[in-house]
């Protein structure tokens, strides 16, 4: 029920654009429906965003695995254990950039039956770059359809991308390894029983709507092909506010952006926020200083407190008298 | 909020990103391409048909191109019959380029606005155009 369930609604989607392109729907499918899209994406992401900066962070949690600052003469391990701005940019920025916690991932398992043993398990790390970026890869060839005159930065990527040389249309690497890549991680969810237990519908739709992307993406460049400069020109009209619904584009174009529109306008609804959220993540983005300084929750309230001293001030007879000591005689 | 400055600085940057496309496109104006056919091959042509039929042409030339490769080159077969059944050479300077022979005017109108540069002229001659 958890696959089948979104799977059947990436294929409704499919399903839906053909229909709308046969039902002459074009304008629907082509330009309101990516405006809405848009539009829940950027607003949905901030206002998540602005959600979770209203929320205070009351502790000071960030997970650390190497020395804290000390003594001068203990070396500090200024990655894991940042005591200033500086390490954290660093910190935040490995993980960002090269997903290092997830490099860290291990796993257990029983060896011969009773042996309990670790071993580093690269492969979801392995599995998550990849995947991460030939997405940002495949994103930024698009600009191509958005930008005219194309910046020249785009035609370097693509020499790069298409350096193989396979084929008219040259085949470009990033793509399949973007389908590869989704499919492996998809193939994990099922195989591995711990993570296929752990798997919700919420964490198979963005996987079948992203494979389904890239696999309708490549169909369209390589197999049935459909006329570029058409799309190029309803991208530039929606990006020129002036929507143009050229005749020559294939229905395979409009179930290709209609999926795109769903991933755009699902986003800010879904686990995918943690484009965002990774750079509010307090145990990596707060400074290890819970010895230097007293971090203050901010949601604390002014506490009416009766301290040891006004304790004794009201008790100090009675204290006396049962010969419990006293600070102030 | 919280951290409200570095909250704002991430959503601008966010903006940034997100409507690249719409403010780099603001106050240009972008016509869509129109190849140029009248080189002096086409104008002589008693019906100004292309190898297959425009539509096709225009969504399937790369992979006709491909075609005609393997087909000349490992095949050994360098004649190509047309849905009409009519007979053509098999030539990426000699077919194509003898009637498109202004490359800059057709091929590379397309080929600039979609952000394609075909390798092909590495190594096969270019028509000769004048500078324009
Ligand atoms: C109607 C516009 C148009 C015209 C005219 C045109 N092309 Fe193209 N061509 C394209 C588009 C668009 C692509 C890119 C398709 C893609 O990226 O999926 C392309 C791609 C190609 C490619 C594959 C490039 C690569 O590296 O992937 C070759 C080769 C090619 N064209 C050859 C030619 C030749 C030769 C001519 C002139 C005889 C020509 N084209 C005229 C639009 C055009
Ligand atoms: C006999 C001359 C001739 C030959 C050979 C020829 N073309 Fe054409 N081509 C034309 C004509 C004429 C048109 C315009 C067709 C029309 O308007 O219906 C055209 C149209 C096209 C178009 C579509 C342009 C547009 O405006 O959308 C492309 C792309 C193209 N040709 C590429 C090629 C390629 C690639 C080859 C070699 C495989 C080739 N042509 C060989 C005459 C030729
Ligand atoms: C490394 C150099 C090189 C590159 C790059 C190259 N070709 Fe060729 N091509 C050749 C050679 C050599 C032949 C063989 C010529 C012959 O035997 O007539 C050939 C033959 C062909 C032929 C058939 C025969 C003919 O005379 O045209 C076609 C079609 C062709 N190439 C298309 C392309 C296209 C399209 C591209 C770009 C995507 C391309 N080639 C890129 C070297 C190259």
């Amino acid at each position: 029920m958890k696959i089948l369930v979104p799977f059947f609604a990436v294929i409704a989607l499919v399903l839906l654009a053909v229909i709308g392109t046969a039902a002459n729907l074009h304008f629907l499918f082509g330009a309101v429906i990516p405006y809405a899209a848009l539009f829940i994406f950027i607003f949905g992401v901030i206002y998540r965003v602005l959600k979770w900066a209203k929320s205070p962070v009351p502790f000071c949690i960030p997970t650390t695995c190497g020395q804290q600052k000390s003594l001068p003469w203990i070396k500090q391990n200024k990655l894991e254990n940042p005591s200033g701005t500086l390490h954290v940019i660093g910190r935040m920025a490995l993980e960002v950039l090269t997903f290092r916690s997830l490099f860290r991932n291990i796993k257990g398992e029983l060896r011969d039956g009773s042996k309990f043993v670790y071993g580093s398990d690269k492969w979801l790390w392995l599995g998550g770059i990849a995947f991460h970026y030939a997405f940002l890869i495949v994103l930024l060839r698009h600009i191509r359809l958005f930008a005219e005159p194309t910046p020249a930065y785009l035609y370097i990527l693509e020499a790069f991308d298409g350096f193989l040389q396979i084929g008219i249309p040259r085949l470009f690497a990033t793509g399949v390894v973007l389908l590869a890549a989704a499919a492996f991680l998809f193939l994990r969810r099922i195989y591995v029983p711990q993570v296929r237990y752990i798997s919700l519908a919420a964490d198979y739709f963005p996987l079948f709507l992203i494979m389904g992307i890239a696999a309708t993406g490549i169909i369209m460049r390589y197999f049935f092909k459909t006329d570029i400069v058409g799309v190029k020109e309803l991208a530039m009209g929606l990006v020129g506010f002036n929507p143009v619904i050229p005749k020559s584009v294939g229905s395979i174009f409009y179930v290709h952006l209609l999926l795109v529109s769903a991933l755009f306008a699902y986003f800010p609804f879904s686990k995918l926020m943690h484009m965002g959220g990774v750079f509010l993540s307090p145990t990596r983005n707060m400074v290890a200083n819970s010895r230097e300084f007293r971090h203050v929750n901010p949601w604390n309230y002014p506490v009416k407190v009766h301290t040891y001293e006004e304790y004794e001030e009201d008790f100090r007879e009675k204290m006396k008298m049962a010969e419990i000591p006293v600070e102030k005689e | 909020m919280y951290n409200g400055g570095k909250i704002l600085i991430g959503i601008i940057v966010f903006l940034l990103f997100a409507a690249f496309p719409f403010y780099n496109n603001i106050g240009k104006v972008s016509a869509k391409p129109e190849p140029k056919l009248n080189t002096p091959v086409i104008q002589q042509l008693a019906e100004k048909k292309c190898v297959e039929p425009k539509d096709f042409m225009k969504a399937e030339h790369m992979q006709m191109l491909n075609d005609w490769r393997d087909s000349a080159i490992r095949e050994g077969k360098r004649t190509y019959i047309n849905s009409e059944g009519k007979p053509f050479y098999i030539s990426l300077q000699n077919t194509c380029m003898n009637c498109h022979s202004n490359k800059k005017e057709f091929c590379d109108k397309c080929h600039t606005y979609a952000a394609v540069k075909p390798y092909c002229w590495t190594c096969h001659i270019e028509p000769k155009e004048k500078r324009s």
